[in-house]
């Protein structure tokens, strides 16, 4: 299980032409091991260049990504291992399917490390369990499957390189409700039982202080905000600045509060804005 | 990477090139290439090239443009230039040499050959929106409808093509990108395994590009898109004075190169 | 009110498909009011949508567009004409490499004089706040400048109604809230019937009117805050109400006497506020 550090990295794009853009800079960073991370930051905010850094997709144009200590641009050979280390679920994967069956589809990934038979079939059982992706559907193509299922197949794709550490951006993007809640739930469980850092990349404000236990805030290709979901919470005017949206609970709370309403400590979670506001009750009838 | 090709790219601007009808830029188009293909002295390359470089400061396209949109034909342009290096009989250069001053000479004429015909096709898609650029060549090809050749589909064809290119060149990039996280391997291996490891690039791409083309057409069916019959345009061609001028100019420039060629200049 | 689009027992099935999308039903849209569609993914309310511009006729039961049977396939062009839909895809409706250009395509179809197209077109990217955008080529805008361009190429057309189909499922925040602004002012400000199908609930706070489906039938149909109110249901459904309406409902079972009507950030807080401060 690795950890992440990632060292005054750079990214500029098309450097040298009237087009460059810097996308990212002086990122420094430390992902220690079965972190949940929430990835937070409107788009444009550097974020996606950012997670592509961590498989070596992306060559920095200044810094270093280490991955246990190790350059993962160091050669060729390490370029291509933190793939496996560092499993990276685009935005919209289902796009990326191709195989003629699903089962295919998922152990592509370990079938391009070159594993036995046997342990690719592991695999790819493992990665459809955890997505709850049922076995039924092995044969199928995953084209006839609905959005949804689709989206679990690619993901378990991913997760069929038992990567240690899951970047997923914007997992639930275009889903339901109850699509959004079935790949969060995955999620949640799939590091649950490997012990995997996760990084989540998100829009979704009541998602991320649902799941994460870090939240990092990039804003403008810099590291505005970095600590708990209590911490970032505490300061909802920051990231509003920002141009993010808070919590619904978040927003609720600050309104009561304009209104002369005390409510005790950082809220961002429905059941927290409910116990705030039955203790504030209380509190008021004596 | 794929993001740098510049095919069918347009650089909104106002200025005289910009103006231009399309059909007369076709047009001149045409006579630009004649022109460069009667080319045979160093005078008429020097006349062609004084018109390319007239248009692009008229036009003001940077030269980097053109180039950067060379760089996919680099390969092309410098294999030309060393056949004729190589296989031009002639006068050697030191004794003994296979290459010849002539082959030189020649050499040079064709990548300048080349890059010029290069260099006008990306004058004139730069200075004209793709949609201009197919309803000029619905216009000017309308008289083949007669003979019932489909004039007005072929182009809404071309132009949604030209639409949808930088969109698949993106999706493109990601697709690789995503099949590289899965640690997808593009550049070692024979060729064979290559071409092999291109299907997972390029089956997702199809699908898009179906999937993409069906909403497309309800899109278009839902904004009463029902043929070329009946359909009027919102910026009408009119040729103009400045038109009339550039085709005369145009119809000098070519006279003048055959006038060249002919006094074996 | 008139009802601009009326729906009679309509049914449809898809080809080579065993179940029905709709199941009979029952809809009548009304002049010049914002209607928000909700439904999970498979409950037919993209079908629904697609029933009011004639891109899908009934299988059974008939569609009416200002008393004109969609059915009637000689005048398919005059319902396309006055039901003007936008889809999810920014990327898939868009037909032109520049803005304006696009804009112009519907008119350019309808056979309209040029200098009328141009007038349109200036009009209608004004009214969705594009109009500097006018010669930029579509692929180098955000997802949510995408869509109002989208939006403007229909209104173009002059339509009386405009149906959205899940406009905001591929866009962020930011997008998503110019979109359902710009959706908002046409309504209010144009008098435009809008028709706005939709999986985000908080969308539809600010419609006239929610119709939630579920398996292809209706299963709410009332003003957003009546249709939340019903927490239990929407549940049921795999959907969710908002929080304002899901903190109002545990408040009330623990014991305050609330309504479930505020819908809106404030005046939830406000009725709270007055609660706790007597």
């Amino acid at each position: 299980m690795p950890e992440l550090r990632i060292e005054a990295l750079t990214h500029v794009y098309s450097a040298g032409t009237p087009f460059q853009k810097t996308a990212i800079e002086n990122i420094d960073l430390t992902i220690p091991q079965g972190q949940m991370i929430g990835l937070l930051g409107h788009t444009g905010s550097g974020k996606s260049t950012f997670i592509q850094h961590l498989n070596a997709l992306l060559k920095p144009t200044s810094g270093r990504v280490l991955c246990d200590g190790k350059d993962v641009n160091a050669d060729k050979f390490s370029r291509r291992d933190v793939k496996w280390q560092v499993g990276l679920v685009f935005q919209y994967p289902e796009y990326q399917l191709f195989e003629e069956t699903v089962y295919k589809d998922i152990a592509f990934g370990p079938k391009n490390r070159k594993l036995s038979e046997s342990e690719i079939d592991e695999r790819v059982r493992e990665a459809a369990a955890f997505v709850g992706v049922d076995e039924e559907l092995f044969e199928r193509s995953p084209l006839e499957l609905s959005g949804g299922q689709k989206r679990r197949v690619a993901i378990a794709g991913v997760i069929a390189m038992r990567p240690g550490v899951l970047v997923l951006d914007e997992p639930t993007a275009g889903l339901d409700p109850a699509g959004c809640r079935q790949i969060l739930d995955n999620v949640a469980a799939y590091r649950e039982k490997t012990g995997s850092t996760v990084i989540l990349v998100s829009h979704n404000m009541d998602d991320a202080a649902r799941m994460a236990e870090r939240l990092i805030v990039f804003d403008h290709g810099h590291v505005a905000m970095d600590g708990t979901p209590e911490e970032v919470f505490r300061e909802p005017r920051r990231l509003i600045d920002i141009g993010l949206n808070v919590p619904h609970a978040s927003a609720i709370a600050m309104a009561l509060r304009e209104r002369g309403v005390a409510l005790e400590g950082s809220i961002y979670t429905h059941e927290q804005l409910k116990a705030a506001i039955l203790r504030a009750k209380e509190v008021g009838a004596c | 990477m794929l993001k740098d090709i510049t095919l069918g790219q347009f650089f909104p601007g106002d200025t005289l090139v910009h103006r231009l009808d399309p059909r007369t830029k076709l047009i001149l188009l045409v006579v630009y290439i004649v022109a460069l293909f009667q080319a045979k002295s160093w005078w008429s390359y020097g006349l062609v090239l004084f018109a390319t470089v007239l248009c692009m400061a008229v036009s003001k396209i940077h030269p980097r443009s053109i180039f950067k949109g060379l760089k996919p034909m680099l390969f092309i342009i410098v294999l030309t230039g060393l056949l004729n290096i190589f296989y031009t009989q002639g006068t050697p250069v030191l004794p003994g040499w296979i290459v010849t001053w002539e082959g030189i000479g020649r050499a040079v004429q064709m990548i300048l050959r080349i890059t010029l015909l290069i260099a006008g096709t990306f004058l004139l898609t730069y200075t004209t929106s793709p949609i201009a650029l197919t309803d000029g060549l619905e216009r000017l090809l309308s008289p083949l409808k007669k003979i019932k050749v489909p004039v007005h589909e072929m182009t809404i064809m071309m132009s949604m093509a030209l639409r949808f290119i930088p969109t698949l060149i993106e999706e493109t990039d990601k697709i690789m990108s995503a099949q590289k996280a899965r640690g997808a391997d593009f550049e070692t291996g024979r060729l064979t395994e290559r071409a092999k490891a291109l299907l997972p690039i390029l089956v997702p791409l199809f699908v898009s590009a179906f999937r993409r083309a069906d909403e497309l057409a309800v899109a278009m069916e839902s904004r009463c898109y029902h043929g070329g019959e009946g359909r009027t345009r919102m910026k009408q061609m009119k040729l103009q004075g400045i038109d009339a001028l550039a085709l005369v100019l145009g119809a000098v420039f070519l006279a003048a190169v055959i006038v060249l060629r002919h006094f074996g200049l | 009110m008139e009802p601009v689009i009326v729906f009679e027992q309509v049914h449809h099935r898809y080809s080579g498909e065993a179940e029905e999308s709709l199941r009979g039903i029952d809809l009548a849209i009304e002049s010049g009011s914002f209607t928000a569609v909700l439904g999970h993914n498979g409950s037919g309310k993209s079908t629904l949508a697609k029933h009011m511009n004639a891109i899908l006729t009934p299988t059974e039961g008939r569609v009416l567009v200002h008393g004109v049977d969609t059915a009637d396939e000689d005048r398919l062009l005059d319902i396309r004409r006055s039901v003007g839909m936008v889809f999810q895809n920014p990327d898939n409706q868009i037909v032109a490499n520049v803005v304006e250009d696009d804009v112009a395509f519907a008119p350019e179809n309808l056979g309209v004089p040029s200098e009328e197209i141009r007038r349109r077109v200036d009009e209608a990217l004004e009214i969705v706040g594009m109009s500097e955008f006018k010669q930029h080529a579509p692929h180098l805008l955000s997802g949510g400048q995408k869509q109002r361009v989208a939006i403007a190429g229909v209104l173009a057309m002059q339509p009386e109604i405009i149906v959205l189909d899940e406009p905001t499922a591929m866009l962020d925040p930011q997008g998503r809230a110019e979109v359902i602004a710009t959706v908002t002012r046409l309504c209010r400000e144009k008098g435009m019937t809008v028709v706005l199908i939709t999986h985000h609930m908080d969308e539809c706070v600010g419609a006239d009117r929610l119709v939630v489906m579920s398996g292809g039938r209706i299963v709410a149909d009332g003003s957003p805050a009546e249709v939340f109110s019903r927490v239990e249901l929407m549940e049921s459904e795999g959907l969710s109400v908002p929080e304002t309406t899901r903190l109002l409902y545990d408040l009330d079972r623990e014991g305050f006497d609330l309504p479930l009507t505020a819908l809106e950030i404030d005046d939830c807080a406000e009725l709270v506020a007055r609660t706790l401060i007597k």
